[in-house]
């Protein structure tokens, strides 16, 4: 599996680090109460389709990218940095 | 479907056409019990305990596709009970006991072999962790001990003790720990249930859970509505989705688990090793092949194959360890779907779903959990309470944070197991 990143092209999985679900991107305030922590530390939808997930580009230019992939094919649909998403 | 020796002379001797099926393959009924969702090991074996144990008959185990095509055919067999903290302690010290009579049992040969686990060991630290977890093991009334490097080089000469980055200064032994023939385990526990009066039903997919006013009442499948009283989710790969059905998200994440196997060789390995630092362990199967595996995917998948860098990690790591294994031709390789929980442990529970239950998350260590995980589910199916060997093993652990078992000691989040 190849990952495009924005910043330095086509690069090999194995320059990336995986975090996860890219609900890390919605971090809920600390008086959300403990079920929206719950379901932010947690609780997944776990889709075997398309699936927004976070990505570093450690062993590149160390970026955080948002990577939606279908996790049954693993086609990448699209590659974003996360820092154009979360300001 | 019985088997002897007798049988076995007769039917080689008559071109074997009077070999039955294990098992009936029954319509399903228009109302059960209870009805578990997922015909796996785990499935197979709560329907086996629940008409045995519980004198439960009026079941149904509904499989979308066939009885024990999921992870239980897609597992390295390996059966221990070398887990250190309470809950899971208890738990698998359970599951070795089962299976320990199993094949009495089941009357039925699931090749359960004790030949031994071994550990090894590459530091002082590590030696100390594992002293630590071998006092545990017997705490708990299992075995453990502990060997120095020559007690190591009996067993296995053949490993290379010398090497630079990890040279092998002992092992924890774990003599009950072994292997059994997973297939055999799935069919086993599919006869007994059947020959009770349990309902196999193949090629029988759910589609929809019934929930009113908070109370299950049946489900929805491809062989039309099933009425049930209470419904059991067990369907490890596939979890979140059949989860989703009844509106839940579960904590569960789902990664590919990569295993191999090579030609069949003669008999030289006599124990299932593991060689943590470089995520590899190894048996031998009865056949011959040396049946091997090393860590998760890590990014979540739900194909049931692979990525070549995680192939190549695993075979450098074998090299590493015992460089015979490089005369070996690998012969294949699969992946299965493994439910990561938070904390690297299952979860069997009720749902906040009246007569809604869920067994969940055995991350990559489901095999060797099939018969407690069949029993101990069946017992909270059949009272309602938990068996006093899962109470800790809580659905809504992670938001209260009360009773984590956080065996390898990341913390509780989901990409650290």
């Amino acid at each position: 599996m190849r990952l495009h990143c924005p910043i330095c092209g086509e690069r090999d999985r194995r320059e990336f680090y995986y975090q996860g679900a890219a609900v890390m991107l919605e971090r809920p305030g600390p008086d959300a109460g403990a079920a929206a922590w719950d379901d932010y530390l947690h609780l997944r939808d776990n889709t075997a389709g398309d699936l927004d997930e976070l990505w570093s580009h450690d062993a590149g230019c160390g970026a955080w990218l948002r990577v939606t992939r279908n996790v049954s094919t693993h086609e990448i649909k699209t590659v974003v940095l996360a820092r154009e998403i979360k300001r | 479907m019985r088997f002897s020796g007798l049988k076995v002379l007769t039917e080689g001797l008559t071109g074997n056409k009077g070999w039955g099926p294990h098992w009936r393959s029954p319509e399903p009924k228009s109302e059960y019990d209870i009805v578990l969702i997922g015909g796996g090991g785990h499935g197979l074996a709560t329907a086996h305990y629940l008409a045995k144990v519980h004198g439960l008959t009026n079941v149904a185990v509904l499989e979308k596709g066939y009885l024990g095509g999921g992870n239980v055919g897609r597992n390295t067999t390996i059966v221990r009970a070398n887990y250190m903290l309470p809950g899971n302690s208890e738990f698998y010290s359970h599951s070795l006991k089962l299976w320990e009579g199993l094949e009495e049992d089941l009357n039925y040969n699931v090749m359960h072999s004790q030949r031994g686990i071994i550990n090894l060991v590459h530091s002082d630290g590590q030696r100390d962790a594992f002293v630590r977890r071998a006092n545990s093991m017997c705490g708990q009334g299992d075995d453990g001990a502990i060997l120095d490097r020559a007690g190591v080089e009996k067993l296995l000469p053949f490993l290379d003790f010398d090497q630079t980055r990890f040279p092998i200064y002992g092992g924890l032994y774990h003599r009950r720990g072994g292997t059994a023939r997973h297939d055999a385990v799935a069919w086993g526990f599919a006869r007994s249930a059947s020959d009770r009066g349990v309902d196999l039903i193949q090629q029988c997919e759910v589609t929809g859970i019934d929930v009113v006013n908070g109370v299950v009442k049946g489900v929805q499948t491809t062989k039309g509505p099933i009425r049930a009283k209470k419904v059991g989710m067990i369907a490890a790969g596939r979890s979140s989705q059949v989860a989703a059905m009844a509106g839940l998200r579960l904590p569960i994440e789902s990664h590919v688990l990569q295993a191999f196997v090579t030609e069949g060789l003669k008999p030289c390995l006599d124990h299932v090793v593991t060689f943590g630092m470089g995520h590899f362990y190894i048996s031998q199967s009865d056949k011959g092949g040396l049946v091997f595996g090393g860590d998760l995917d890590m990014y979540a998948s739900y194909a049931a194959r692979g990525n070549l860098p995680l192939v190549e990690h695993v075979a450098e790591a074998a090299m590493t360890l015992m460089p015979v294994i490089g005369k070996a031709k690998m012969l294949r390789s699969w992946g299965g779907v493994m439910d990561m929980s938070p904390d690297g442990s299952f979860i069997i529970d009720k749902t906040e779903i009246e007569g809604l239950f869920v067994n969940t998350g055995w991350c990559y260590g489901g095999f060797k959990a099939t018969p407690a995980s069949g029993h101990t589910f069946a017992h909270l199916l059949a009272t309602g309470n938990p068996h006093p060997t899962t109470v800790r093993h809580r659905l809504d652990r992670f938001r209260t944070g009360r009773g984590l078992m956080d065996e390898e000691a990341t913390g509780s989040q989901h990409n650290l197991h």
